[in-house]
């Protein structure tokens, strides 16, 4: 209950941040205009819509994620604004869960917005509802999950700017998991198969939450492989968040 | 009833590019019973605000523990009771002061509908009335320190931390913030306040205790501190024969100072002074002035100090 009055104070800040309306800007912008790519293009208008459409909302969604997140914790301690409100009668765990809440928050009503923007546009294109798009977008949102409680998690323990690299390190490798798990399967020896499949279980695997591409091509999407993908985000998510409370908890605020 | 106590408490932080271990806060003992004003009084870097922390659960300790009303500091339970105004307050500059205080308000668990009067009630009580709309970052520092205050105060807590309270503040505003404790006292609240301004503690504390280099140097009622041996009276007499002022000068505890016709002379404790006294008037002198000369807490705590350099 606590961490939900912390989300909503958190959500409060971030609406009132000049940035965040910059970066919805920008996104609408970058969806508005591939329009005119798709004029430039022989065929496939709405594909090219529809693919940018979806590369906007996760970038965009990225970068609230991360330069939001790394900050959520951090600038608190930082600006000491942390200790009239760690002193009121709420654990650790709801300001950590509270300060991760609002940001979901804030990139769920970004997403939506951007969201609803291409699937109106790409609706309009195609002269029937591209339904389809709500499951790429609904997971990029999972996957904007896994990258707040990254950043979150670094948040607890280091400078937004080491946070920032950590973080988008993180997203890079987790992009690239299965082709690091290909690549040992193929060159690798016993070791360092080991070592990889090790890092691949650790590293969140974001590639699986990637299914755009597949539906803007009209390929199927099955509803299980979906369903994991989905799963094993809001798995990560809990794990890592489980991490960052840990940490929060011991820590000194000096 | 036993409002707070510390055994043994100690903190060493990491500092440096080493981490080397910095000890801050030696051995802490302490009780401050309940309903008590008690002024935790030191020089800047004495451990003051570290107390503070590991009594409001910012910080925990090396070794050593903290109760705060019965209880392991920093527990939910003991938050819920307590109030704290740390030095140099900072807020979320993007809300307004109606709406952190609210915010607050929500966080202590006061229900929505008695938040609104509470909130009006407590700015008008801390000079804000009228302020409330407007956001934080427009705030001055005296105004920040007066929000703290409130938002300290808005779960009616047992006991409030206050740290460097009249720090920042105009002369008003600290009289504001003494009479402020007082009525908590007058409350039955329990007050904890650290501050290195030696007047606000003689005037509002009930007890106090000096911290020095992070060790408690002495603890106990003002007036204890502030009654000392040294304790002098000085008299100041005229219209006495030579021998009548020769007399009275072999009583002086200090050498007499003369000047014209009249003489000064001191004496210890209020016997002394009556002998003084009636040997002036039984020779037909005057008696001008008398001036108990007190040991202030300033004298102690510079005493303190001096002690602990050598």
């Amino acid at each position: 209950m606590k961490s939900l009055t912390i989300a909503l104070n958190t959500f409060r800040e971030a609406i009132r941040d000049r940035i965040l309306y910059s970066l919805l800007v920008f996104a609408l912008a970058m969806i508005g205009g591939s329009v005119i790519l798709s004029k430039i293009s022989v065929g496939g208008e709405a594909k090219i819509i529809k693919d940018l459409g979806l590369a906007a909302i996760g970038l965009v969604g990225m970068l609230i994620a991360v330069f939001i997140g790394v900050g959520l914790v951090h600038k608190e301690i930082e600006r000491r604004t942390l200790y009239t409100i760690i002193t009121k009668p709420i654990r650790r765990a709801d300001f950590v869960l509270g300060k991760f809440l609002g940001l979901a928050l804030t990139l769920a009503v970004n997403v939506a917005v951007m969201g609803a923007a291409l699937l109106l546009l790409a609706s309009a294109m195609e002269a029937r509802l591209t339904w389809e798009l709500l499951l790429p977008v609904t997971l990029i949102f999972i996957k904007l999950m896994v990258v707040t409680a990254i950043a979150v998690l670094f948040s607890t323990f280091s400078t937004p700017t080491l946070s920032a690299i950590f973080t988008l390190a993180l997203v890079v490798v987790g992009s690239l998991a299965e082709d690091l798990k290909l690549f040992a399967a193929t060159f690798g020896g016993p070791v360092l198969q080991t070592v990889v499949v090790a890092l691949y279980l650790v590293l969140p695997n974001l590639a699986s939450l990637d299914v755009g591409s597949a539906v803007v091509h009209g390929r199927p999407v099955p509803a299980a492989a979906a369903g994991l993908a989905a799963g094993y985000g809001f798995a990560y998510v809990a794990a890592i968040l489980a991490g960052a409370v840990w940490i929060f908890q011991y820590r000194d605020f000096q | 009833m036993v409002a707070i106590q510390t055994e043994n408490l100690t903190k060493d932080y990491r500092a440096g590019f080493w981490r080397r271990r910095v000890r801050v806060l030696h051995d802490l003992n302490l009780e401050v019973q309940a309903g008590e004003v008690f002024g935790f009084l030191g020089p800047n870097g004495a451990g003051k605000t570290t107390t503070l922390k590991l009594l409001t659960g910012l910080i925990h300790p090396t070794t050593g523990s903290a109760t705060v009303l019965g209880e392991p500091a920093g527990s939910v339970r003991v938050k819920a009771r307590i109030g704290f105004l740390p030095e140099n307050p900072s807020f979320y500059d993007y809300l307004t002061g109606a709406e952190y205080l609210d915010y607050c308000g929500a966080l202590v668990g006061l229900p929505r509908v008695l938040r609104r009067e509470r909130v009006r009630a407590l700015l008008e009580q801390v000079g804000l009335s009228g302020r409330g709309a407007l956001q934080l970052r427009k705030y001055s520092k005296g105004m920040l320190q007066r929000i703290g205050l409130a938002q300290a105060l808005l779960n009616e807590p047992a006991i409030i931390f206050l740290d460097e309270p009249m720090s920042g503040l105009d002369p008003i505003g600290r009289k504001e913030v003494r009479d402020l404790i007082l009525r908590l006292r007058e409350q039955g609240r329990t007050v904890f306040f650290s501050t290195h301004i030696i007047p606000d503690v003689e005037v509002v504390c009930d007890r106090v205790g000096i911290i020095l280099g992070g060790r408690l140097a002495a603890v106990g009622r003002v007036e204890e501190l502030l009654a000392s041996p040294l304790e002098q009276i000085e008299v100041t007499a005229s219209g006495l024969s030579p021998e009548a002022a020769e007399a009275l000068a072999a009583r002086s505890v200090v050498p007499p100072v003369r000047g014209g016709y009249r003489i000064l002379v001191a004496v210890k404790g209020e016997e002394g002074l009556g002998e003084i006294l009636r040997a002036v008037l039984h020779a037909g002198g005057r008696v001008h002035s008398v001036i108990p000369h007190r040991r202030t807490l300033e004298e102690v705590f510079l005493d303190r100090i001096r002690e602990e350099k050598r």
